[in-house]
């Protein structure tokens, strides 16, 4: 609940979150993404980079991996990954 | 040219993952495919004949990739045969290229990686239904200019427009062109680093690079171009690299830079000729989703799925299987009874006959498995399967991946092996195969139902029957060792980054049975022509141990009886009980036995006696083997379960101590649980992970674990 609040006041002021905090059905822009190593270039490859828009569709049953939807096409992305991606709100 | 010549080709069929690829390929090329390995490497290598209007043309279906850096031993392969003119001796007339019409920004990001090869492409449009069904509108015509290349319209699935693209694939040999498109532009400061960088390399011999093999070198760390570069310059390529590098150093990294400008190029190339509504469209396939990855009812369907097919494994396969063995065990005795007694007939039933239905048992396992798998692969499940499991399988150490093939490995670790190849990372799927056999076999049940069956009391401790419960005991065993041999595996061996899910979920479809069928047989065939003559020679090797020397002069001790009962006309049962008596004695006397009571003092502290290490050394061929080796060292004959049991539980030592106690059966069953005992299993592993050190190290481990666990149980048993 508290946590709710805070990213609605992020949201609200503007600031940015990473992917891993969005709930199902937001919808957000990549922002940044940190990192500079092999999963890194992997999200670059599959779209994943300022600019592009994503939509958080569903966090698996046991809490990992989360799935959204960028470009017309399905991806699934652990937590530590979607941790690397700032969004902010479209 | 002359009209008449048949003109041979080569054409590489591209493109991402999951956009069809096999049904486009199976329809140019029908059934004129041969699948082997890239030497070297455990890469899929896969080569087929296409008969177009003029010619025949040698397409090469490479793996699927997003893209052209290089990480995986996949792409590797997948840029040398493109860049290097040549490379594992498949010099390229041309490409072509398959898109995903649903997905084509994404798809085009490769695309334009290719265009820089500077190859005559065809690019095929697929999936235009799904396309359709997003309500996405494509001019094809205007698409075909913005690529500067020929775009045919397909779809793989229902075998339409392959005409057509055989016609493209004509004119672009007839007219090798390259596309006039414009290729990304990656700004002055990149392409005159780049330069310079090329400069050096050619100042300093060996393989010349293209423009395009020195690119990747520069963005991709630690990609598999940097690797080739170090290797080609050595420490001073390294750091004329990192230099390099530090010149570019942009923000983020060379990376972001790349992948900007590459899908820039490809908003620019799609603009006014490819759109998409903004919102996205619910189509069927996210309906589907929205159930099989729902909390409950996902959970359910897939626990479903999994019964059904480890059911379908365990007991559809038992018909097939025992008919193979019964077909084996009726050739065995008929042609036995054409052969004199002797070497010969013993080697043909025993050793060739019954090997080969050794080997042939595991087709009916192997079929079904594939038959599921690749159902799921094709119908887009299992990358649902992966993310379902992901949580639970990365506490282990793994990933989503390895769930499926870890699961049948209860059933039989052969297929399941051969399964694991639906695992990319080259680093998961080794640490799979080598804990694949711990997961309890099916092989391994005889054992636990005799040794229990014998044994474990009939007593119901809290509510459950204490028999079941050292069962589940001895399933669970190999699950809870499994977690930290994985973990010690990828700190030691196996070291390296961890690498992360990224796992595209490709939109549902209707699997297609051609597809399926075919990739079902092509697994059995390979496991035939890979393994069974392996498996057949261990299989000879221990028939040959435990048949010499065979000495006379027991046949003839045993003659005599024989000789006498007859004379005293007995029953039929007591001359069959001294053909028993023979035939344990020639086994108690074969050189496995005399191993196994060499050996003997060194599993004297797991409580066993000679007959159990003999049995125990039999079986390491296949696990099943020390029913019978049993059944024949205590002159039973026919070996039937209870006559064994009786036989089990009357077996003394010379003292007088019984042979079997509780902590010696469990001591037994864990040895079993945790050992290797399976040449094919050992073969495969072998094949499939491309070196002979993986399953020598799985199976060093396993009986070194078999080993400290049969002696922990029996050391603590027999105090308690």
């Amino acid at each position: 609940m508290i946590k709710a609040l805070f990213q609605a006041r992020d949201h609200f002021q503007g600031r940015s979150c990473s992917l891993a905090d969005l709930r199902p059905g937001q919808r957000a822009i990549v922002t940044s993404v940190t990192g500079s190593g092999l999963a890194t270039q992997r999200l670059y490859e599959m779209g994943i980079l300022e600019g592009t828009e994503v939509t958080m569709v569903r966090v698996a049953p046991l809490g990992d991996p989360l799935e959204i939807r960028l470009m017309g096409y399905l991806l699934s992305l652990r937590k530590a990954e979607a941790a690397m991606i700032q969004v902010a709100s479209p | 040219m002359t009209a008449t010549l048949i003109k041979t080709a080569r054409l590489a069929l591209v493109g991402n993952p999951n956009v069809g690829k096999t049904s486009l390929f199976n329809a140019l090329t029908g059934l004129n495919q041969r699948v082997g390995n890239y030497s070297g490497v455990t890469v899929e290598k896969k080569i087929g004949q296409v008969k177009t209007a003029e010619r025949t043309v040698e397409l090469v279906d490479l793996p699927g990739i997003y893209s052209l850096s290089a990480h995986s031993p996949d792409e590797a392969v997948v840029m040398s045969v493109l860049c290097e003119r040549g490379a594992y001796d498949l010099p390229l007339d041309g490409l072509v290229v398959l898109l995903d019409a649903s997905n084509l920004e994404r798809n085009l990001y490769l695309y334009s990686q290719l265009l820089a090869l500077r190859l005559p492409m065809v690019a095929v449009l697929n999936m235009m239904d799904v396309a359709q069904d997003q309500s996405i509108s494509i001019q094809v015509a205007a698409l075909s200019e913005r690529l500067g290349a020929e775009v045919v319209v397909v779809n793989a699935a229902k075998r339409s427009g392959i005409d057509a693209l055989r016609l493209a694939m004509d004119r672009l040999l007839n007219h090798p062109q390259l596309s006039p498109a414009p290729l990304p532009e990656f700004g002055h400061d990149f392409t005159s680093e780049r330069q310079a960088l090329s400069a050096w390399m050619a100042g300093r011999g060996g393989r010349v690079w293209s423009d395009f093999q020195v690119e990747r070198a520069l963005i991709d760390q630690g990609g598999d171009a940097e690797r080739q570069f170090i290797q080609q310059f050595g420490p001073q390529g390294r750091e004329r690299l990192a230099a390099a590098r530090q010149q570019l150093a942009v923000t983020p990294s060379l990376a972001a830079h790349e992948a900007r400008t590459r899908y820039a190029w490809v908003a620019e190339r799609l603009e006014g000729v490819f759109a998409r509504p903004a919102e996205p469209v619910r189509t069927l396939s996210d309906t589907i989703d929205a159930v099989l990855t729902h909390r409950i009812f996902g959970f359910l369907v897939f626990v479903g799925l999994m019964a059904l097919m480890f059911q379908a494994i365990y007991s559809w396969s038992t018909p097939a299987m025992d008919a193979i063995e019964g077909l084996f065990s009726q050739l065995g005795s008929w042609i036995g009874a054409y052969l004199p007694d002797g070497v010969l007939r013993s080697l043909i039933v025993d050793g060739v006959i019954a090997g080969v239905g050794g080997v042939l048992v595991f087709l009916p396992q192997i079929l079904i498995l594939f038959l599921f798998v690749s159902f799921l692969e094709d119908c887009g499940y299992m990358a649902r399967a992966a993310f379902l499991m992901d949580r639970l399988m990365g506490q282990a150490g793994l990933s989503g991946k390895s769930f499926i093939p870890m699961l049948s490995g209860f059933a039989c670790g052969v297929p399941s092996i051969m399964a694991s190849r639906t695992i990319e990372n080259p680093k998961d799927r080794l640490a799979t195969m080598l804990v694949i056999p711990l997961m309890s076999c099916s092989a391994r049940l005889p054992v636990y139902t005799l040794l229990i069956g014998a044994f474990i009391p009939a007593v119901t401790v809290m509510g459950l029957d204490l028999r079941g419960l050292t069962l589940l005991t001895m399933y669970t065993l190999g699950v809870f060792v499994a977690i930290p041999v994985v973990w010690v595996l990828k700190r030691t061996v196996l070291k390296g980054e961890a690498p992360p899910l990224i796992l595209e979920l490709p939109t549902y479809k209707w699997p297609s049975p051609r597809v399926v069928l075919q990739r079902m047989w092509q697994q059995g065939r390979a496991f035939l022509e890979q393994a069974g003559g392996i498996i057949l020679a261990v299989a000879i090797v221990v028939w040959a141990a435990a048949y010499f020397p065979h000495r006379s002069e027991i046949g003839e001790r045993f003659a005599q009886q024989r000789a006498q009962l007859v004379e005293q006309k007995a029953e039929a049962a007591a001359i069959a009980q001294v053909d028993a008596a023979e035939a344990s004695a020639y086994v108690e006397d074969s050189y496995l036995a005399r191993f196994g009571k060499a050996i003997q003092p060194a599993f004297a502290p797991l409580g066993w006696d000679w007959r159990i290490t003999t049995g125990v050394l039999a079986s390491f061929p296949a696990r099943e083997v020390i029913i019978s080796t049993l059944g024949t060292l205590y002159s039973l004959g026919g070996a039937e379960e209870d006559s064994l049991k009786h036989a089990l539980k009357a077996s003394r030592h010379e003292d007088g101590r019984p042979v079997y106690n509780i902590p010696v059966a469990l001591s037994v069953m864990v040895f079993f649980a945790l050992c290797l005992q399976c040449a094919s299993t050992l073969v495969v592993m072998g094949r499939e992970s491309g070196s002979w050190k993986w399953p020598l190290l799985a199976f060093t481990y396993m009986t070194v674990l078999a080993y400290v666990g049969a002696l922990a149980v029996y050391q603590l048993g027999s105090r308690l």
